[in-house]
């Protein structure tokens, strides 16, 4: 792997609040093609980090660099090759949902905008939800407005935290897929966070499992249960939630 | 050197009208208190008129003060409107995550209360001149620096006001709607600024709307409008206009740092 291919490039990345520190000198990179899980119990660090990624949130100590551009320093190249959906921030209900679109997609600057739109409510199935207020949109809808306005700028760098938390089982497979096919087909790098880990499986290259704002394992999802005697990633989750000193790295 | 880009300006005049467009709430709003003003204080002035008796026309000096101190109002809430819609939509981390700079974003608010506020003004306009004789453009070549000093005050107050809530959370939103009834004491509406006690006029002198309402009675007393201080009232106001886009950088600074903006609605300030 080159340094080309490293997509994202996180580097002793720390945040305190305080004398609570909330990430622990943390760094990994995620490649291109790559969907890399970050994983962990509630608290440990996972949100934060990817609000520091997002510039949303200052580190106390660290960098990160997006395509080779540091979020610090070079915060629009490289916030403009990034983009993200999470749960806890959908798109304003008091507007359509080709109103969001058109929207971000002016913000994020996107080259053939009107095709791009029409390709991605065609993509998530949400062409006669066109004309409606996102506000009144299923949870499972308003998740895949989400995605849309997520994938709107082709990101080199895709964040999804909890991208499927309220969706049916279905629709959470078809949205994986859609997800797959989008980061296989480009030069795109993902960061997925979840609490899903038959998904995780199912969908992550690679992953890490965050505790106490500290990485504490890093490996393939198949192999890595196995590598420290439990059945399912399911198990290591579990056993790290509850003992992460005796399973640190 | 900041860069600002005309598409994510845009975007965000455009979110704007998608919104007014869509909603009768905001739509009407936009000249229904100053139709009531102008209303209001037309037949007031018409009515002081007919009983002093002594000459003086109240029309341009009260309805035209009004008029102007409501141009001013709506321009300072229209950067606030424009605000708090991102407040109320919970939109911060979708337009903060994103390469939107806060230079756009608040030239973003400024493009919408030129939007807004230039209908305000226009309904008052009509309702002035067409229904209550108010003859505007008797202030001449004044009313440019008039007007100006009062739209460059009102976004400065405007975003000063954002930034308030920005770092007092959501519920701050109150302190922001008396804010222009708090300083209209000190400029003088309605009153010269002789009027007041020395220390109110001194905070008067601080406030560009006072240069403004003193120049528009000089004109209506049959005087001209001071010059060198019409123009000093506009360097003021581009001053506080530079200040208040410095504080809002300096406040969303420390939302950053301090991690405000991701869990805005908290109001983790106490």
């Amino acid at each position: 792997m080159t340094a080309s291919d490293t997509v994202l490039s996180v580097a002793h990345l720390r945040k305190n609040y305080g004398q609570t520190v909330a990430v622990d000198d943390v760094s990994f990179g995620v490649n291109r093609n790559e969907i890399v899980g970050l994983l962990g119990p509630n608290g440990a660090g996972k949100t934060t980090t990817i609000n520091m990624i997002l510039g949303v949130l200052e580190p106390t100590g660290g960098s990160i660099r997006i395509d080779g551009f540091d979020v610090a320093g070079q915060r629009r190249q490289a916030l403009s090759r990034t983009n993200f959906a999470a749960v806890y921030a959908p798109l304003p209900g008091n507007l359509t949902v080709e109103q969001n679109l058109r929207v971000f997609g002016l913000i994020y600057c996107v080259k053939n905008l009107e095709q791009r739109i029409r390709e991605l409510l065609a993509q998530f199935d949400l062409e006669r939800f066109r004309r409606t207020k996102c506000g009144v949109l299923s949870s499972g809808e308003q998740t895949r407005v989400g995605l849309a306005k997520a994938m709107l700028n082709r990101p080199r760098l895709l964040l999804l935290d909890e991208p499927t938390a309220s969706l049916d089982p279905a629709t959470a497979h078809d949205v994986r897929a859609m997800i797959r096919r989008f980061a296989g087909e480009g030069e795109c790098a993902s960061l997925w966070t979840s609490h899903n880990m038959y998904e995780v499986e199912e969908v992550c290259d690679r992953v890490l499992f965050l505790s106490r704002g500290r990485i504490l394992l890093e490996g393939d999802p198949k192999t890595l249960p196995r590598e420290h005697g439990r059945a399912t990633l399911e198990e290591l989750f579990i056993a790290i939630a509850r003992e992460p000193l005796a399973l640190e790295r | 050197m900041t860069v600002i880009s005309a598409r994510r300006t845009g975007a965000l005049l455009l979110r704007q009208y998608y919104l007014i467009r869509g909603s009768v709430a905001r739509l009407v709003p936009l000249f229904i208190w100053v139709t009531i003003d102008m209303v209001l204080w037309g037949f007031i002035t018409k009515y002081l008129n007919t009983i002093s008796g002594a000459g003086i026309d109240f029309v341009p000096r009260l309805l035209g003060a009004v008029l102007l101190w409501d141009f001013f109002t709506r321009v300072m809430q229209g950067v606030t409107l424009a605000f708090f819609e991102d407040v109320w939509s919970r939109n911060f981390l979708n337009l903060f995550a994103s390469p939107l700079s806060i230079a756009e974003y608040v030239t973003g608010l400024m493009l919408s209360t030129i939007a807004t506020s230039a209908i305000g003004l226009v309904v008052m306009l009509v309702l002035a001149v067409v229904v209550f004789g108010l003859s505007f453009f008797a202030f001449g070549i004044a009313l440019l620096p008039f007007l100006l000093t009062l739209f460059l005050f009102g976004i400065a107050l405007g975003i000063v006001a954002c930034a308030m809530v920005l770092r007092l959370g959501p519920a701050a939103e109150w302190f922001v709607w008396p804010i222009p009834g708090l300083i209209s004491p000190f400029v003088g509406v309605f009153y010269p600024l002789s009027t007041l006690p020395r220390w109110m006029q001194w905070v008067g002198y601080t406030m560009p709307p006072t240069y403004v309402f003193e120049g528009m009675r000089a004109i209506v007393a049959g005087g001209q409008g001071s010059g060198p201080l019409l123009l000093w009232s506009v360097i003021l106001a581009t001053a506080y206009l530079g200040a208040a886009g410095w504080l809002f950088a300096r406040v969303y600074r420390h939302a950053v740092r301090t991690g405000l903006i991701t869990r805005y609605s908290a109001e983790t300030l106490t």
